[in-house]
């Protein structure tokens, strides 16, 4: 086995996280003999056809839905927009409302419905990284058709409270709420939500990437976003991606079991890596928050993120600053900025997230990188000041 | 566990090359970055990997890597192609040629425009499944966008012109684009030379793995499209979406494997059809559908007069292949493809679509060869109008008492 020669501890487990090697013995027999296509007739076709419908079961199972409401995609990114196009498309135009902390997937989406009419609008959250319900409130005095407010931010982590959104929302209009973070991390119960569509992504816990699923509730009417073949009811076409799908249904399976196991896991870690953080004088991001056990989103006074991100790389440790699918863009993290954070300090913002394999031993380890990091950090800016 | 057949619908999908299987495997376990992260190796060695099979998906093609833009499947890239292309140039003019035997991943979505306020023309083909181009001239419009043809039917397997179709566009301002999902690895293809400006590809069809596609974007002349996946602004903003790295490089290796031994592979494949073709149009009443002369070497389209298709289906359960293309086989409706072809409702009902490749023996061949004889037989010995057939009687003629 080839080794990675820098960053042998992983902490960015939010970004993308390995597959387990259990779902991996579930998918290996549909990347090597077992070839069909799962619309062929014959019986290569129809084992590829129960296959698909096996990990259904287990994705629903994971999530409290039935297996009929499950529509797989190729990603969380196409389930989101699948949902804010697809809902939108069959109705009248009217206000569209999203989060200042959502992913660009669920606002880039909304942004484009402009185009067909429809007005798209953020709701504020306050310092906490929580929604503030009362914009909320006030924004839904405009005609509302669709609002989506995602379940756990993948940033600071934080878990925003889906049953009063879908409570003040009422009959008024759709609500979807992205979990692709929250999947795992806490228990999710669809129906108990009350929200319309769920997106859900398999690569966040452990299965492969490539797969993702739109959680939808029977009644709701929703436009394809691919046309085709007529796979996944008509809502989805395109030959399904079998591997990878199996590969979602063992790991949705393997999460549920671990959930509780998981969540007292990480969190032990990331009390200790907070405790650390404060005596080296970190600001602790949405900490008194209700949030995911495993993440942690801080920064230092005057010390660059991406500086800090790159000397931690060097010593053996990898971490993220903001989100990787904003990282290529330097800008500072727009969930920051919606808490009312400056954006010097916003840009200084670093991400820790954890997964059942990370140690105490290396909490400690990093903890003490750290600190070597920050003193040669804060000399250079010292000469060079 | 039930004994396998031998496997015969390669145009349904393709078993994943073993050599492309252990490509992919390591980027499942320990090179798991995700591609988009800027900050650690983990992300720059998916980045890296993602890059290097760009480039394997380009040369196979001869296009320039940063023409090639990742998509789950050769779906998403036509829906993509189509309608992010007549989208962004609507403004020229709302109207779309395409034909009658596309694939539904074509045809869809332009039905789709059509709601949307496009027009669209559905070509008819000749009987040999062949665009006729002083037909697809006369299609032009003043206000035509976009003309889609696909490069290989997945049906009957016929290569259609598409250099003459693609100089017809460029001479009227129509951007062109062309369904390759069953063309690469089959068909030389440069698009250097080729005046195409939009290609879908499909990895399941040529060795790879489900899951993956790419799509060819022409830069010079520049075509630009519209994103029909908004996000984190991957590809460049064509197509947002973390990318699936271990799919990504499964399809590398596979184009590669492509480009440096299709050339013998296709000729082993075309003695094997050569075989298939001569033992089952030895057959009585068969009947090829689709021209002969342009054609993959891997397809073979056969109609059974007076066999039912689907009682011949259950009949060969030796060998698995279909009847229609796989993502329609599901109904019972004859092939719009073959009726299209002007086929009778018969005929296209008793159509089999045997498609062959890489790990098809002269065995597998000869096997299929005489079940196909020995089940044709018993079905035509039960068969009344068979019968009649032999006794000399215009079947076409026969006027049905009604009860």
């Amino acid at each position: 086995m080839r080794r990675l020669l820098v960053a042998k501890v992983y902490f960015d487990h939010n970004s993308t996280t390995a597959l387990k090697p259990k779902v991996l013995d579930a998918m290996m027999p549909l990347l090597t003999s077992q070839h069909g296509n799962p619309a062929s007739q014959h019986c290569f076709g129809r084992r590829a056809h129960e296959a698909i419908e096996q990990a259904r079961r287990q994705v629903a199972a994971a999530v409290g839905a039935q297996a009929s409401q499950i529509i797989f995609t190729a990603s969380g990114t196409e389930a989101n927009n699948f949902a804010i196009t697809g809902i939108a498309s069959n109705l009248a135009p009217a206000q569209i409302l999203t989060s200042r902390i959502e992913h660009p997937c669920v606002t880039k989406p909304a942004m484009a419905m402009a185009r067909r009419g429809w007005q798209a609008n953020q709701v504020a959250v306050n310092a906490k990284c929580e929604l503030d319900l009362q914009d909320l409130q006030t924004k839904l005095a405009t005609p509302t058709h669709l609002v989506s407010v995602m379940l756990a931010n993948n940033e600071t982590g934080s878990i925003q409270e889906i049953k009063a959104v879908t409570a003040l929302v009422g009959k008024q209009a759709y609500v979807h709420t992205d979990a692709v973070q929250a999947l795992g991390k806490i228990a999710i119960d669809f129906n108990a939500l009350g929200v319309h569509a769920m997106t859900i992504s398999s690569h966040k816990i452990g299965g492969p990437l490539g797969a993702g699923a739109l959680v939808l509730n029977k009644r709701i009417d929703i436009q394809p976003l691919l046309h085709g073949g007529g796979q996944e009811k008509g809502l989805r076409s395109g030959t399904e991606n079998i591997a990878a799908i199996v590969g979602f249904g063992a790991a949705c399976e393997l999460a549920t079991q671990e959930l509780a196991d998981f969540a007292q896991h990480t969190a032990a870690l990331r009390t200790a890596l907070e405790v650390g953080l404060s005596q080296l004088n970190a600001v602790i991001f949405a900490q008194q928050t209700v949030r995911l056990p495993n993440t942690s989103f801080f920064a230092f006074e005057n010390i660059n993120g991406e500086t800090l991100v790159t000397a931690l790389d060097q010593l053996g440790f990898a971490v993220a600053s903001g989100s990787a699918c904003s990282s290529a863009s330097g800008e500072p993290s727009h969930v920051l900025l919606a808490m009312g954070v400056e954006a010097d300090l916003a840009g200084a913002a670093i991400r820790v997230s954890f997964n059942r394999d990370n140690t105490l031993e290396q909490v400690h380890a990093f903890l003490h990188a750290l600190k070597q990091a920050l003193q040669k950090l804060r000399q250079m800016t010292a000469v060079a000041a | 566990m039930e004994r396998m057949p031998i496997y015969l619908d390669y145009s349904a999908t393709t078993p994943v090359d073993p050599r492309v299987a252990e490509k992919m495997i390591p980027y499942l376990t320990e090179q798991y970055g995700n591609p988009a992260s800027r900050s650690h190796p983990y992300g720059w060695t998916a980045e890296k990997a993602v890059e290097n099979a760009r480039e394997e998906v380009a040369k196979l093609v001869n296009a320039d890597p940063r023409e090639i833009v990742w998509t789950s499947g050769a779906t998403e890239s036509n829906n993509l192609a189509i309608k992010g292309a007549a989208n962004f140039y609507s403004e020229k003019g709302k109207h779309i040629i395409t034909v009658a035997t596309e694939h539904k991943a074509v045809i869809d979505p332009v039905r789709d425009l059509e709601r949307l306020g496009f027009s669209a023309t559905f070509l008819e083909p000749e009987a040999n499944g062949l665009v006729d181009i002083e037909k697809f001239k006369a299609a032009i419009r003043p206000d035509t966008v976009l003309a889609s043809v696909m490069f290989v039917n997945n049906e009957i397997g016929v290569i259609q012109d598409i250099e003459a179709i693609g100089h017809l566009c460029r001479e009227h301002g129509v951007i062109f684009h062309v369904d390759a999902a069953q063309a690469t690895g089959k068909v030389d293809i440069d698009l250097e030379k080729l005046p195409v400006d939009l290609m879908s590809f499909s990895a399941h069809k040529t060795y790879g793995p489900k899951g993956i596609g790419a799509l060819y974007v022409r830069r010079k002349p520049r075509i630009r499209i519209e994103a029909q996946m908004h996000g984190g602004g991957h590809e460049r903003g064509m197509r947002s979406g973390t990318l699936a790295p271990h799919q990504i490089v499964g399809m590398g290796e596979a184009f590669r494997i492509a480009r440096e031994e299709m050339h013998a592979e296709n000729e082993r494949v075309r003695m094997l059809n050569h075989r298939l073709l001569a033992g089952l149009t030895s057959i009585e009443e068969s009947y090829v559908n689709g021209d002969l002369d342009h054609r993959v070497p891997h397809n073979l389209n056969i109609s059974f007069n007076y066999v039912e298709g689907e009682s011949l289906i259950m009949a060969i359960k030796g060998i698995a292949v279909s009847s229609g293309s796989a993502c329609t086989s599901a109904s019972l409706e004859p092939s719009y493809v073959l009726r299209a072809l002007g086929r009778s409702d018969e005929l296209a009902h008793s159509s089999i679509r045997f498609s062959i490749g890489r790990f098809t023996t002269e065995a597998d061949v000869d096997y299929t060869i005489q079940l196909l004889k020995d089940k044709i037989d018993k079905l035509r010995e039960l068969s009344p109008l068979w019968e009649m057939f032999q006794d000399g009687v215009d079947i076409s003629k026969v006027e049905w008492a009604e009860h």
